[in-house]
């Protein structure tokens, strides 16, 4: 490889913010002054490359520090990392939390995705642009889906410097996520992630039993309330006994794809190639998910337990924990917990006496909805572009560095935990035959108690929504998020099952319901998918990148229009899905036009 | 003499293409086995000298079992697999794929694409007037070679062409995402100041003219270009002993651009600046 980096310096600050990360330079070679030494050896090669991971939190050092990501300072993290320039570029470029040109030092978000939209979202960014003029020192960006869905509508501030400080405003008023933007140390804390479960302390609960029950800062509290007798009981059965009774249990993934969690980890277990990584997809960005939020704020070491078992089934001794950039709050929980932990024996060589070793290590997200399908997030763990590889080879062969690795999303891991403590058969006999075990569901819109709810499978939309405090006038409920389906006021009795949703030709999804009564305007919101998906693409394939373009655009056409006017568009919607869905290379493009299918065919919108 | 590396014995697996048996060697693509047996499946990302990196989308097959269309150019052959090259479902999004391309960037000069616009049915003007498209300007910023974007459909060959795959000089990357996607060198910076070596192997690979000799886009602006006028001689590089074969397009007697042979075992139609660009001294005739 041969590197040729620009003359742009970076500043003192953006080189303290980079060292802070990986340490002072060594040699002239990656970006020190030169010492007599230097003339005679050169260093890098391999071993520098091999950091290219650090490529992500690199850019993060440099964003969190100064705000933005300038030349000199790409440059001088491809310097120390051995990355090529145009290719750090590219990176940087891909995510939506950095920017490569000059912005002010605090950038707020306010969430314009569905919850918030429903909430009043545009009306809340107006009202702040005109409080916060030209020279307020403030970037004011529209954002998706900031996973605040229960207190919409949200906003999160973000000012740079060191350390770098954050505020959330939800839900937001004017005045709020102003004051949270200009003075982020004083703006009032957020309430407790309990207030997100309004079952919460109830008797019958097993995901979310612990929430709002224990300290989420105290490991004591934890291990007080049931915590790691699973992994006592993993080390009992041994990596084979784990996986059987994982199998036996029924479970199977709950990030959307429903895929049996015991085969998966079967499948890892057994390849011969080394070493096993186990990664946590908490990169939930989902518009209207925020279950994984309120665990990992909630009941933070759950994870990291429950983590460590699927190390130890899958013979793995290191994790990584892939959390979505905008969850900052949830970032420090977890960076407690994990040094706790550490410090405890419940992490690292020798785990309870053992002689286990296993660690994880937390990457931050950067804003792209994409990198929760399995191979973008590897892809940007990994230090490139969050693009999907094709599959085959599937992740338990060729996975994160191109290992074998189980992925598992944060709902999935924290159901091992029953698993364990109860046995297979007990978990399997909550739910139904074919859906087995609770089920977290993540309820907002017009609803009088949004929040996440724990049921067991097989309850029907509308108890659930019953639960919540369904309002008056329903119009449509968003089944399984912006990439599920909407149904009919009327279909409220489908069974929230795997095989019921199919059965009713929809789907759980990630676990979304989102009510919407008749005073959201329907074509409005299906414009906000389809811009959605439009923003979100990686730009990888064509039917994606381009089809999800002229999708939005048909929809433009066609807002103010009904009947025979917006037939032509429609038609056109279709065939532009359907190449979609079957050419696409991942699941972003092969969903993206599901919701205003569904919307089309079973609410009649357009009619 | 021609030295036609044989590579290793590799066993043959069965499997049918629309229902007729056929052999191929395990490890071959789809792709592989459809064009020794002579079907005809469009590729536009597809390159003879590059990993697949199925980015286009324009060569998806039905294969019994998948959920999905599958990428012949990149998805391996397995035994009893059943693919079909030409079934409605595979017709259709062949069809809004070239329809979305046509819309978006200007595909006058893709070889072939014309052809399957016609046989595919497609209507790139049906998404009207105001579709999206790039409507850049070619980026002439120095006199070797000149960035078309307009004309680019993002199949990554350049980049890849640029990378670990052949030059290991990584001075083009893919910047942006979603339809602001777009390849550029570092800090969109014209290309004197990347890390470009001018070794003209991304244009070699380019599959729509996106990238083109200065020499070829200075006659197609003036009207000159006319390759049914052109003569191809492959010969062999004067300027180092490593001896890579060059292939020289000459029209009116002078040489207008050189590619090299993509079976030459040694360059694989890799070149370096001085063969690609320095053929000058040979028509100066002073």
């Amino acid at each position: 490889m041969d590197l040729h980096f620009g003359d742009s310096k970076p500043t003192d600050d953006e080189r303290a913010a980079v060292d802070a990360l990986l340490g002072p330079p060594e040699s002239s070679w990656e970006g020190a002054d030169r010492s007599d030494a230097d003339l005679r050896w050169a260093r890098g090669g391999r071993e520098a490359r091999d950091r290219r991971d650090l490529l992500l939190p690199g850019l993060h050092a440099i964003n969190d520090r100064v705000g933005w990501i300038s030349e000199g300072a790409l440059d001088y993290l491809c310097r120390r990392l051995t990355v090529p320039p145009a290719e750090a570029y590219g990176v940087a470029t891909f995510y939506a939390m950095f920017s490569v040109k000059p912005r002010p030092a605090t950038v707020l978000h306010v969430c314009t995705d569905l919850a918030c939209a429903a909430a009043g979202a545009s009306e809340l960014c107006a009202g702040i642009e005109a409080r916060l003029g030209l020279g307020s020192g403030v970037s004011v960006e529209r954002s998706p889906c900031l996973g605040l869905c229960e207190r919409a509508p949200a906003a999160l501030a973000i000012k740079a410097g060191d350390p770098v400080r954050t505020a959330v405003s939800a839900p937001a008023t004017v005045h709020d996520a102003v004051l949270a933007a200009s003075a982020p140390d004083s703006a009032p804390e957020e309430p407790p992630a309990a207030v997100a479960v309004p079952q919460a302390g109830g008797d019958d609960l097993v995901l979310l039993r612990r929430v709002g029950v224990v300290d989420p800062s105290s490991l004591d509290d934890y291990r007080a309330h049931g915590g790691y007798t699973a992994l006592r009981r993993a080390f009992e059965l041994g990596p084979a006994g784990v996986i059987r009774e994982v199998t036996d249990s029924g479970l199977v993934g709950r990030g959307g794809a429903a895929f049996p969690t015991g085969r998966k980890w079967q499948a890892t277990a057994s390849q011969p190639d080394r070493p096993h990584y186990v990664v946590c997809n908490a990169d939930e960005s989902e518009p209207g998910t925020f279950k994984d939020r309120v665990i990992m704020e909630g009941d933070p070491y759950a994870l990291v337990e429950a983590m460590t078992i699927a190390a130890y089934a899958t013979g793995a001794h290191q994790g990584y924990l892939y959390l979505r950039g905008e969850y900052p709050r949830a970032l420090h929980r977890l960076e407690h917990a994990l040094a706790q932990a550490r410090a405890r024996g419940l992490l690292g060589a020798d785990i309870l006496g053992q002689g286990y070793t296993f660690d994880i290590e937390i990457r931050r997200g950067a804003g792209a909805y994409i990198c929760g399908e399995e191979t973008a997030l590897f892809n940007s763990i990994e230090g490139y572009r969050g693009e999907p590889r094709s599959k085959p080879p599937f992740p338990v062969e060729k996975g994160l560095f191109g290992k074998p690795t189980v992925e598992n999303n944060v709902e999935t891991l924290v159901n091992v935990l029953p698993v364990l403590t109860m046995g297979a058969p007990a978990y399997a006999a909550i739910g139904t035959a074919k859906s087995t075990g609770p089920k977290l569901f993540c309820v907002s819109g017009s609803v009088e108690r949004p929040g996440i709810y724990e049921l067991p499978f097989g309850a029907t939309l509308g108890e659930l929504l019953e639960l919540a405090g369904v309002r008056k006038r329903l119009r449509a409920v968003l089944l399984g998020g912006a990439a599920g389906s909407f149904v009919r006021p009327d279909e409220l009795d489908i069974p929230l099952t795997f095989e019921g949703t199919r059965q009713a030709g929809t789907t759980l999804g990630s676990g979304v319901v989102m009510a919407f009564d008749d005073t959201v305007p329907l074509p409005r919101l299906l414009l906000r998918i389809a811009e959605f998906f439009r923003d979100e693409s990686c730009g990888q394939c064509v039917p994606c990148r381009v089809g999800t373009v002229r999708q939005e655009e048909a929809l433009h056409r066609i807002v103010q229009r009904t009947g025979a006017a917006a037939a032509d568009d429609i038609a056109l919607l279709r065939e532009v899905g359907r190449a979609m869905r079957d050419a696409s290379i991942c699941g972003l493009g092969q969903t993206a036009w599901n919701a205003v299918e569904s919307a089309i065919d079973r609410l009649g919108a357009y009619e | 003499m021609t030295v036609t590396p044989l590579g290793i014995p590799r066993r043959l697996l069965e499997f049918t293409i629309d229902g007729e048996p056929v052999r191929t060697p395990e490890g071959s693509t789809i792709l592989d086995a459809c064009r020794a047996v002579g079907k005809d499946v469009p590729t536009l990302c597809e390159g003879d000298t590059l990993r697949p990196k199925n980015a286009c989308r324009v060569c998806v097959v039905e294969v019994e079992g998948s959920r999905t269309l599958v990428p012949a150019c990149s998805r391996k052959a397995e035994p009893g697999m059943e693919v079909r090259t030409d079934t409605e479902r595979a017709r259709h999004s062949r069809k809004i794929v070239l329809e979305l391309l046509a819309s978006s960037v200007d595909l006058s000069t893709t070889p072939r694409v014309a052809e399957w616009i016609k046989e595919y049915e497609a209507k790139p003007d049906r998404f009207g007037p105001d579709a999206a498209r790039l409507n850049e300007e070619p980026k002439v910023d120095n006199d070797l070679y000149v960035r078309d974007y307009d004309k680019c459909i993002l199949c990554y060959k350049c980049v890849d062409a640029c990378g670990d795959q052949w030059q290991n000089t990584f001075a083009i990357s893919v910047a942006g995402r979603g339809f602001g996607t777009r390849i550029a060198v570092e800090h969109d910076a014209p290309l004197t100041d990347s890390a470009c070596v001018y070794c003209g192997n991304c244009i070699e690979v380019c599959p729509t003219g996106a990238l083109s000799f200065k020499s070829e886009f200075d006659m197609r602006a003036a009207g000159t270009w006319d390759e049914s006028q052109q003569t191809e001689t492959t010969t062999v590089c004067a300027y180092c002993g490593v001896g890579c074969n060059l292939t020289l397009h000459v029209q009116d007697n002078e040489i207008v651009k050189v590619t090299s042979p993509h079976d030459n075992p040694v360059t694989h139609g890799n070149l370096c600046i001085k063969g690609r660009f320095g053929y000058q001294h040979v028509q100066n005739r002073d």
